[in-house]
């Protein structure tokens, strides 16, 4: 039970983490939550739900992650604005391939751009596979699956 | 606003000067929905590869309406016409016959004949009223003890007079088209010779797969999205990626060709190697000459046999584009971009805002590999996409532009003239003056 438990709050770390490098703009930060081989996935639940493979955003290791990480904050033209994530507690799974832990958690995002009302922008649930490393927790799969059914224009930070 | 004022006030002549009212009048935009997406145009629904069984439908707009793609079984032959095979695609609006009711809520799925919730009316899948519950009343007995029939329907009422609203179908190589009107010429000649060739380059004797959605809320006038798939103007220089790796620039070898009407376009283009050609990257902050990706497999372009085809202008040469971006007016957009391909619905709501939503797709005989690259390269598209978040980004700028002046002012495009020829290169403005040159004469202002 201890170590259980101690697993979630290893994972709750690790997302508390996460949500804070990408809140406070350290997206330097973001591929490093990753195992340099790991994938990120933000795909809305209308293709996850029916097995369609297309997602929103679609990376597979630290590079594209780092291409991405270029991308928003030297390339795509886009009008200013803030995120707050508010992740729920993780909720373990099971065991994934190669020793891995299956676990996901609720997430909302809301946006708030400069003069306006802070909104719901994207709300889903993170499913992940994650590896134990000497450096601590590190994502080898995180799939974001979102519920919301309309893109507010735009998504340009991963979530 | 005050009071309604004559909508035939576009000052100029010509229309290399668009009017901020032709973005923000409500009630301009009203007549838009009658005269163009209710009348006689072709508007795009969906493709046949979504719907593959009979049974399977999913729900599309044509305008504001919502509208029903089902398939239906094949019928011998058709009341329209009896010598033509039909495909057995429907469309039908999603409003029931009886008391107005949007009766169908699940976006997509399989059924055997379409049901009102609230009172029960039963469609067949083409959308004919199969029968309605108490339609001739409920036998009872009346005071003195003789059967007698209590409510029911009038006598002459006739089931075959309220079915759902049954729009006319056109299939085209896998992709549905439908019209409320009758007016509307057959699809073929609406979408007319000039650009015929471009779609049957993509679509023609090939099964599609059907990869997955995105869908987007932009904020802005519908025509605008339209206007940003006829503006070569703007992709090498908004665009850092299309720039810096010569995806599509003003140093390219290009053409603009549209319909004889002006309303439908082509963009048309073929990429170069990307990198400096001082004529058209000094000065441009989007260029990024020391730009290089860390995994360049999201830009592992391989070119693909049917890219290459005769050259419709030119008998007897070839053509081998990159890049084909098609504009199907009014609401649908078509894009090949290098390996990534995808239909763009326009889906207008009011005349400040529309749904954008992207139907990704490959081809039945792609290999694996075809098809993992057509998916990264989706990361260049889409709301989040490398090079086209940003273009929902400038069309909501636009429309506040537009709204915060209001009366009085009005878009410029006069980048290669005043006229709406086709041209051989891309610095040009002149889809969007011809797209215009045909709203005016629909709209009549």
């Amino acid at each position: 039970m201890n170590e259980r438990l101690l697993l979630r709050l290893e994972i709750d770390e690790l997302n508390a983490g996460y949500a804070a490098a990408l809140d406070e703009r350290r997206f330097d930060d973001w591929p490093g939550f990753f195992l340099p081989e790991g994938l990120y996935k933000l795909q809305a639940r209308e293709n996850f739900d029916r097995g369609l493979p297309l997602a929103l955003i679609a990376l597979e290791g630290q590079g594209m992650m780092k291409d991405r990480v270029y991308g928003i904050t030297q390339t795509i033209y886009h009008g200013p604005y803030y995120t707050r994530h508010v992740v729920g507690p993780a909720q373990v799974l099971g065991e994934g391939s190669e020793g891995r832990v299956r676990a996901q958690a609720h997430y909302a995002v809301f946006r708030t751009r400069p003069g306006d009302a802070s909104e719901v922008y994207n709300v889903g649930r993170y499913i992940d596979e994650i590896e134990c490393t000497p450096a601590g927790l590190k994502l080898a799969s995180r799939l974001c699956v979102y519920d919301s059914e309309m893109v507010l224009n735009s998504l340009i930070y991963p979530i | 606003m005050n009071a309604p004022e004559s909508l035939s006030r576009w000052a100029g002549a010509g229309s290399s000067r668009v009017p901020f009212w032709a973005y923000t009048d409500t009630q301009l935009y009203q007549q838009e929905l009658q005269k163009i997406f209710y009348g006689p145009h072709w508007s795009y629904v969906g493709l046949e590869v979504e719907i593959p069984k009979v049974g399977d439908y999913r729900l599309s707009q044509v305008g504001e309406r919502q509208v029903i793609m089902v398939r239906d079984r094949v019928a011998r032959k058709l009341e329209s016409d009896p010598n033509s095979a039909d495909h057995g695609i429907r469309v039908v609006e999603n409003r029931c016959a009886h008391r107005g009711v949007r009766f169908c809520q699940q976006p997509h799925g399989n059924v055997r004949s379409f049901v009102c919730p609230y009172h029960q009316w039963t469609y067949k899948l083409d959308g004919t009223l199969a029968g309605l519950p108490f339609k001739d009343g409920v036998p009872a007995t009346d005071a003195e003890g003789h059967a007698c029939v209590h409510g029911g329907m009038p006598a002459d009422f006739d089931t075959k007079q309220h079915g759902l609203t049954k729009l006319r179908v056109a299939v085209l190589h896998g992709l549905v088209f439908a019209t409320f009107s009758a007016e509307a010429e057959p699809l073929e000649e609406y979408l007319g010779p000039a650009v015929l060739p471009w779609l049957e380059r993509i679509f023609a004797g090939r099964k599609l797969t059907l990869l997955g959605y995105n869908r987007q809320r932009i904020p802005g006038n519908w025509k605008l999205m339209m206007e940003n798939i006829k503006d070569p103007y703007h992709p090498g220089l908004l665009h850092t990626w299309f720039v810096t790796f010569g995806l599509w620039r003003a140093d390219q070898k290009s053409r603009m060709v549209m319909d004889a009407q002006g309303r439908h376009a082509v963009m048309i283009s073929r990429r170069n190697d990307g990198g400096e050609n001082k004529a058209v990257t000094q000065g441009v902050t989007s260029f990024k000459a020391g730009m290089a990706l860390n995994d360049d497999r999201l830009l592992d372009v391989v070119p693909e046999p049917w890219w290459k085809v005769p050259d419709p202008s030119n008998p007897g040469t070839e053509i081998m584009p990159s890049v084909t971006m098609l504009t199907l007016f009014p609401s649908l957009i078509i894009q090949q971009q290098v390996n990534s391909l995808s239909t763009r619905h326009i889906q207008p709501r009011g005349e400040g805002s529309f749904d954008f939503v992207w139907t990704h797709f490959g081809f039945a005989d792609d290999g694996e590999e075809m098809t993992r690259r057509r998916l990264r390269q989706a990361n260049l598209f889409g709301p989040a996409g490398f090079v086209s978040a940003d273009d929902g980004e400038v069309i909501q700028f636009s429309q506040d532009g537009f709204r915060q002046w209001g009366e009085g002012g009005e878009t410029l495009c006069e980048l290669g003239g005043t006229d709406t020829q086709g041209t051989e290169h891309m610095v040009t403005e002149t889809l969007i003056r011809s797209m215009y040159a045909y709203w005016r004469k629909v709209m009549g202002v």
